[in-house]
Protein backbone atom coordinates (compact mmCIF):
# COMPACT_ATOMS: atom_id res chain seq x y z
CA UNK A 1 0.00 0.00 0.00
CA UNK A 2 2.86 2.38 0.80
CA UNK A 3 4.51 1.75 -2.52
CA UNK A 4 1.79 2.63 -4.23
CA UNK A 5 1.45 6.31 -2.84
CA UNK A 6 3.45 8.70 -5.40
CA UNK A 7 5.20 11.53 -4.09
CA UNK A 8 3.75 14.41 -6.55
CA UNK A 9 4.90 17.68 -6.66
CA UNK A 10 2.11 18.97 -4.65
CA UNK A 11 3.78 17.20 -1.46
CA UNK A 12 6.98 19.07 -1.77
CA UNK A 13 4.76 22.67 -2.35
CA UNK A 14 2.50 21.59 1.06
CA UNK A 15 5.75 20.80 3.19
CA UNK A 16 7.01 24.72 2.19
CA UNK A 17 3.71 25.92 3.25
CA UNK A 18 4.27 24.23 6.26
CA UNK A 19 7.68 25.12 6.72
CA UNK A 20 6.96 28.93 5.96
CA UNK A 21 4.05 28.82 8.34
CA UNK A 22 6.32 27.65 10.92
CA UNK A 23 9.37 30.06 10.79
CA UNK A 24 6.06 32.75 10.57
CA UNK A 25 5.05 31.44 13.87
CA UNK A 26 8.55 31.26 15.25
CA UNK A 27 9.64 35.21 13.98
CA UNK A 28 6.23 36.30 15.57
CA UNK A 29 6.87 34.23 18.87
CA UNK A 30 10.18 34.43 19.48
CA UNK A 31 12.32 37.74 21.30
CA UNK A 32 15.57 36.63 20.65
CA UNK A 33 16.40 38.82 17.73
CA UNK A 34 19.04 36.16 16.61
CA UNK A 35 16.36 33.48 16.44
CA UNK A 36 13.86 35.54 14.74
CA UNK A 37 16.59 35.94 12.02
CA UNK A 38 16.87 32.16 12.12
CA UNK A 39 13.28 31.94 11.60
CA UNK A 40 13.24 34.58 8.51
CA UNK A 41 15.84 31.67 7.30
CA UNK A 42 13.78 29.13 7.51
CA UNK A 43 11.02 31.02 5.83
CA UNK A 44 13.24 32.13 3.04
CA UNK A 45 14.34 28.40 2.61
CA UNK A 46 10.44 27.19 1.86
CA UNK A 47 9.83 29.56 -0.27
CA UNK A 48 13.04 28.47 -2.34
CA UNK A 49 11.55 24.79 -1.78
CA UNK A 50 8.56 25.80 -3.33
CA UNK A 51 10.52 27.76 -6.46
CA UNK A 52 12.25 24.49 -7.06
CA UNK A 53 9.07 22.71 -7.03
CA UNK A 54 7.44 24.81 -9.49
CA UNK A 55 10.52 24.68 -11.64
CA UNK A 56 10.30 21.63 -12.15
CA UNK A 57 6.47 21.25 -12.66
CA UNK A 58 6.29 24.49 -15.27
CA UNK A 59 10.05 22.28 -17.08
CA UNK A 60 11.43 25.80 -16.85
CA UNK A 61 14.15 26.67 -15.05
CA UNK A 62 13.75 30.26 -14.20
CA UNK A 63 12.60 28.85 -11.10
CA UNK A 64 16.00 27.89 -10.05
CA UNK A 65 17.33 31.34 -11.26
CA UNK A 66 15.42 32.72 -8.80
CA UNK A 67 16.38 30.48 -6.07
CA UNK A 68 19.75 31.77 -7.24
CA UNK A 69 18.66 35.46 -6.47
CA UNK A 70 17.22 34.44 -3.08
CA UNK A 71 20.08 33.10 -1.99
CA UNK A 72 22.25 36.20 -2.53
CA UNK A 73 19.22 38.43 -1.24
CA UNK A 74 19.49 36.07 1.88
CA UNK A 75 23.08 36.29 2.41
CA UNK A 76 23.20 40.31 2.28
CA UNK A 77 20.05 40.82 4.46
CA UNK A 78 22.08 37.99 6.80
CA UNK A 79 25.19 40.69 6.83
CA UNK A 80 23.29 43.79 7.51
CA UNK A 81 20.93 42.05 10.19
CA UNK A 82 23.93 41.05 12.00
CA UNK A 83 25.51 43.67 12.17
CA UNK A 84 23.08 45.77 13.32
CA UNK A 85 22.24 43.04 15.77
CA UNK A 86 25.75 43.00 16.95
CA UNK A 87 25.60 46.90 17.29
CA UNK A 88 22.49 46.62 19.50
CA UNK A 89 23.48 43.95 21.58
CA UNK A 90 27.35 45.42 22.11
CA UNK A 91 25.57 48.38 23.73
CA UNK A 92 23.07 46.11 25.50
CA UNK A 93 23.69 42.79 26.11
CA UNK A 94 20.65 41.44 27.12
CA UNK A 95 18.34 43.19 24.57
CA UNK A 96 15.78 42.02 23.18
CA UNK A 97 13.51 42.90 20.15
CA UNK A 98 11.91 45.47 21.73
CA UNK A 99 14.71 47.42 22.35
CA UNK A 100 15.54 48.01 18.67
CA UNK A 101 14.53 51.22 19.84
CA UNK A 102 17.79 51.99 21.41
CA UNK A 103 19.54 52.33 17.89
CA UNK A 104 17.93 56.13 17.29
CA UNK A 105 20.29 58.66 17.30
CA UNK B 1 8.73 5.66 -6.97
CA UNK B 2 9.52 3.89 -3.03
CA UNK B 3 12.93 5.23 -3.14
CA UNK B 4 11.25 8.70 -3.77
CA UNK B 5 8.60 8.29 -1.34
CA UNK B 6 11.62 7.35 1.12
CA UNK B 7 13.73 9.97 0.29
CA UNK B 8 10.67 12.67 1.26
CA UNK B 9 9.60 11.47 4.27
CA UNK B 10 12.82 11.11 5.99
CA UNK B 11 14.47 14.72 4.29
CA UNK B 12 10.68 16.03 4.83
CA UNK B 13 11.04 14.69 8.84
CA UNK B 14 14.41 16.50 9.08
CA UNK B 15 13.25 19.74 7.95
CA UNK B 16 10.06 19.85 10.17
CA UNK B 17 11.96 18.64 13.06
CA UNK B 18 14.58 21.46 12.30
CA UNK B 19 12.13 23.94 11.65
CA UNK B 20 10.16 23.62 15.45
CA UNK B 21 13.69 22.88 17.21
CA UNK B 22 14.58 26.52 15.95
CA UNK B 23 11.11 27.76 17.29
CA UNK B 24 11.58 26.00 20.32
CA UNK B 25 15.32 25.92 21.64
CA UNK B 26 15.76 27.65 24.81
CA UNK B 27 20.00 28.24 23.57
CA UNK B 28 20.18 30.50 20.12
CA UNK B 29 22.97 27.95 19.77
CA UNK B 30 20.47 24.56 19.37
CA UNK B 31 18.23 26.70 17.57
CA UNK B 32 21.20 26.97 15.23
CA UNK B 33 22.16 23.27 15.20
CA UNK B 34 18.20 22.76 14.22
CA UNK B 35 18.44 25.22 11.78
CA UNK B 36 21.65 23.17 9.97
CA UNK B 37 18.93 20.16 9.82
CA UNK B 38 16.26 21.84 8.18
CA UNK B 39 18.87 22.96 5.56
CA UNK B 40 20.31 20.02 5.07
CA UNK B 41 16.72 18.46 4.79
CA UNK B 42 16.13 21.15 1.91
CA UNK B 43 18.86 20.38 -0.18
CA UNK B 44 18.19 16.85 -0.09
CA UNK B 45 14.53 17.52 -1.07
CA UNK B 46 16.91 19.50 -4.31
CA UNK B 47 18.59 16.61 -5.00
CA UNK B 48 15.46 14.59 -5.10
CA UNK B 49 14.26 17.51 -7.53
CA UNK B 50 16.75 17.02 -9.68
CA UNK B 51 17.93 20.62 -9.03
CA UNK B 52 22.07 19.17 -7.91
CA UNK B 53 24.09 22.93 -8.54
CA UNK B 54 21.18 24.35 -6.20
CA UNK B 55 21.87 21.66 -3.48
CA UNK B 56 25.44 22.33 -3.52
CA UNK B 57 25.22 25.79 -3.45
CA UNK B 58 22.42 25.26 -0.40
CA UNK B 59 24.84 23.18 1.60
CA UNK B 60 27.90 25.27 1.26
CA UNK B 61 26.42 28.61 1.23
CA UNK B 62 23.57 28.53 4.08
CA UNK B 63 25.19 25.15 6.00
CA UNK B 64 28.98 26.57 5.60
CA UNK B 65 28.75 30.18 5.75
CA UNK B 66 25.32 31.94 7.03
CA UNK B 67 24.75 29.23 10.14
CA UNK B 68 28.56 29.38 10.70
CA UNK B 69 28.02 33.32 10.90
CA UNK B 70 24.99 33.25 13.25
CA UNK B 71 27.17 30.86 15.41
CA UNK B 72 30.06 33.04 15.16
CA UNK B 73 28.19 36.06 16.57
CA UNK B 74 26.36 34.33 19.42
CA UNK B 75 29.92 33.60 20.40
CA UNK B 76 31.61 36.79 20.03
CA UNK B 77 28.66 38.70 21.76
CA UNK B 78 28.47 35.68 24.95
CA UNK B 79 24.97 35.72 24.38
CA UNK B 80 24.19 32.32 24.60
CA UNK B 81 22.78 32.21 27.13
CA UNK B 82 18.93 30.44 27.78
CA UNK B 83 15.31 32.17 27.04
CA UNK B 84 13.15 30.96 29.59
CA UNK B 85 10.01 29.90 27.05
CA UNK B 86 7.81 29.16 29.63
CA UNK B 87 6.47 32.89 30.48
CA UNK B 88 4.67 34.97 27.57
CA UNK B 89 5.90 38.36 28.02
CA UNK B 90 2.97 39.35 25.90
CA UNK B 91 -0.36 38.55 26.91
CA UNK B 92 -2.38 36.72 24.16
CA UNK B 93 0.83 36.88 21.78
CA UNK B 94 0.93 33.45 21.18
CA UNK B 95 -2.26 32.83 20.54
CA UNK B 96 -2.20 35.51 18.25
CA UNK B 97 0.65 34.47 16.52
CA UNK B 98 -1.08 30.85 15.88
CA UNK B 99 -3.70 32.16 14.72
CA UNK B 100 -1.81 34.01 11.57
CA UNK B 101 0.56 31.47 11.13
CA UNK B 102 -2.19 28.88 10.81
CA UNK B 103 -3.97 31.43 8.86
CA UNK B 104 -1.23 31.68 6.32
CA UNK B 105 -1.00 28.30 6.14
CA UNK B 106 -4.56 27.48 5.88
CA UNK B 107 -4.59 30.04 2.92
CA UNK B 108 -1.22 28.75 0.97
CA UNK B 109 -2.75 24.97 0.82
CA UNK B 110 -6.50 25.87 0.16
CA UNK B 111 -4.85 27.98 -2.68
CA UNK B 112 -3.06 25.24 -3.25
CA UNK B 113 -5.83 22.72 -3.34
CA UNK B 114 -8.26 24.73 -4.83
CA UNK B 115 -6.03 24.61 -8.44
CA UNK B 116 -5.84 20.72 -7.91
CA UNK B 117 -2.16 21.09 -7.93
CA UNK B 118 -2.27 21.43 -11.66
CA UNK B 119 -0.12 24.17 -12.99
CA UNK B 120 -1.16 26.16 -16.38
CA UNK B 121 1.44 27.41 -18.76
CA UNK B 122 4.32 25.17 -19.09
CA UNK B 123 6.59 25.98 -21.70
CA UNK B 124 8.56 23.59 -22.76
CA UNK B 125 10.31 20.18 -21.78
CA UNK B 126 13.86 20.28 -19.95
CA UNK B 127 16.25 18.60 -21.39
CA UNK B 128 17.66 16.26 -19.50
CA UNK B 129 20.39 15.32 -21.32
CA UNK B 130 22.19 18.79 -20.48
CA UNK B 131 23.32 18.66 -16.57
CA UNK B 132 21.05 21.41 -14.59
CA UNK B 133 23.81 23.52 -13.57
CA UNK B 134 24.20 24.43 -17.92
CA UNK B 135 20.45 25.16 -17.98
CA UNK B 136 20.85 27.35 -14.88
CA UNK B 137 23.97 29.30 -16.39
CA UNK B 138 22.22 29.49 -19.71
CA UNK B 139 19.20 30.76 -18.01
CA UNK B 140 21.42 33.61 -15.53
CA UNK B 141 23.18 34.84 -18.21
CA UNK B 142 20.82 35.34 -21.17
CA UNK B 143 17.38 36.05 -19.47
CA UNK B 144 18.25 37.42 -15.71
CA UNK B 145 21.32 39.02 -17.17
CA UNK B 146 20.04 42.39 -15.53
CA UNK B 147 19.18 41.23 -12.49
CA UNK B 148 22.45 38.95 -12.29
CA UNK B 149 24.56 42.59 -12.29
CA UNK B 150 21.61 44.24 -10.10
CA UNK B 151 22.79 41.38 -7.39
CA UNK B 152 26.72 42.80 -7.33
CA UNK B 153 25.59 45.61 -6.58
CA UNK B 154 23.66 44.61 -3.83
CA UNK B 155 25.83 42.67 -2.61
CA UNK B 156 28.56 45.78 -2.80
CA UNK B 157 25.67 47.81 -0.78
CA UNK B 158 25.25 45.22 2.02
CA UNK B 159 29.12 44.89 2.31
CA UNK B 160 29.28 48.83 2.96
CA UNK B 161 26.57 49.24 5.17
CA UNK B 162 28.12 45.93 7.43
CA UNK B 163 31.44 47.76 7.69
CA UNK B 164 29.68 50.85 8.71
CA UNK B 165 27.23 49.53 11.14
CA UNK B 166 29.78 47.43 12.95
CA UNK B 167 32.50 49.47 13.18
CA UNK B 168 33.60 51.16 16.85
CA UNK B 169 32.80 55.11 16.00
CA UNK B 170 35.85 56.97 17.25
CA UNK B 171 36.26 60.60 18.94
CA UNK B 172 35.57 62.94 16.20
CA UNK B 173 38.62 64.56 14.74
CA UNK B 174 38.61 68.55 15.30
CA UNK B 175 37.15 70.37 12.26
CA UNK B 176 36.36 73.90 13.43
CA UNK B 177 39.41 76.14 13.04
CA UNK B 178 38.80 78.62 16.33
CA UNK B 179 38.86 75.43 18.52
CA UNK B 180 42.15 75.13 19.29
CA UNK B 181 42.87 78.71 20.04
CA UNK B 182 38.94 78.87 22.64
CA UNK B 183 40.61 75.87 24.13
CA UNK B 184 43.59 77.24 25.13
CA UNK B 185 42.09 80.37 26.45
CA UNK B 186 39.67 77.76 28.12
CA UNK B 187 42.61 75.70 29.52
CA UNK B 188 44.17 78.99 30.84
CA UNK B 189 41.27 80.03 32.75
CA UNK B 190 40.93 76.43 34.70
CA UNK B 191 44.63 76.96 35.00
CA UNK B 192 44.28 80.66 37.19
CA UNK B 193 41.01 78.76 38.87
CA UNK B 194 43.33 76.02 40.05
CA UNK B 195 46.34 78.48 40.89
CA UNK B 196 43.58 80.13 42.87
CA UNK B 197 42.40 77.03 45.03
CA UNK B 198 45.36 75.77 44.88
CA UNK B 199 46.27 79.19 47.16
CA UNK B 200 43.28 78.95 49.16
CA UNK B 201 43.95 75.17 50.03
CA UNK B 202 48.11 76.09 50.65
CA UNK B 203 46.86 78.70 53.31
CA UNK B 204 44.46 76.02 55.11
CA UNK B 205 47.39 73.27 55.10
CA UNK B 206 49.48 75.95 56.15
CA UNK B 207 47.14 76.82 59.38
CA UNK B 208 46.49 73.10 59.72
CA UNK B 209 50.51 72.64 60.25
CA UNK B 210 50.09 75.93 62.62
CA UNK B 211 47.24 73.98 64.33
CA UNK B 212 49.34 70.98 64.78
CA UNK B 213 52.28 72.73 65.66
CA UNK B 214 49.88 74.61 68.23
CA UNK B 215 48.83 70.69 69.49
CA UNK B 216 52.34 69.69 69.15
CA UNK B 217 53.23 72.17 71.81
CA UNK B 218 50.21 71.91 73.72
CA UNK B 219 51.34 68.45 74.09
CA UNK B 220 54.87 69.32 75.06
CA UNK B 221 54.05 71.69 77.91
CA UNK B 222 51.45 68.81 79.06
CA UNK B 223 54.15 66.47 79.38
CA UNK B 224 56.57 68.72 81.23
Amino acid sequence: MIAALEVTPAWYLVLGALLFSIGAFGLLVRRNPLVMFMCVELMLNAVTLTFVTFSRMLQDTGGQSTVVFVLVVAAAEVVVGLAIIVALLRRRPHATADDAALLEG
Amino acid sequence: MTVELFVFVLAGAACLAGAIGVILSENPVHAALSLVGTLFGIAVLFVAQEANFLAAVQVIVYAGAIVVLFLFVIMLLGVDRTDDLRVEPLVGQRAAAAVVSLGVLALTVGALASTGYEVTGVVGEIDDTVPDIERLGASLFTDYLYAFEITSVLLVIAVVGAVLLARRTRAPEIVDPGQRERAEEVADRIAAAEEKVGHVNGHRRHVVTDDADADADADEEVRS
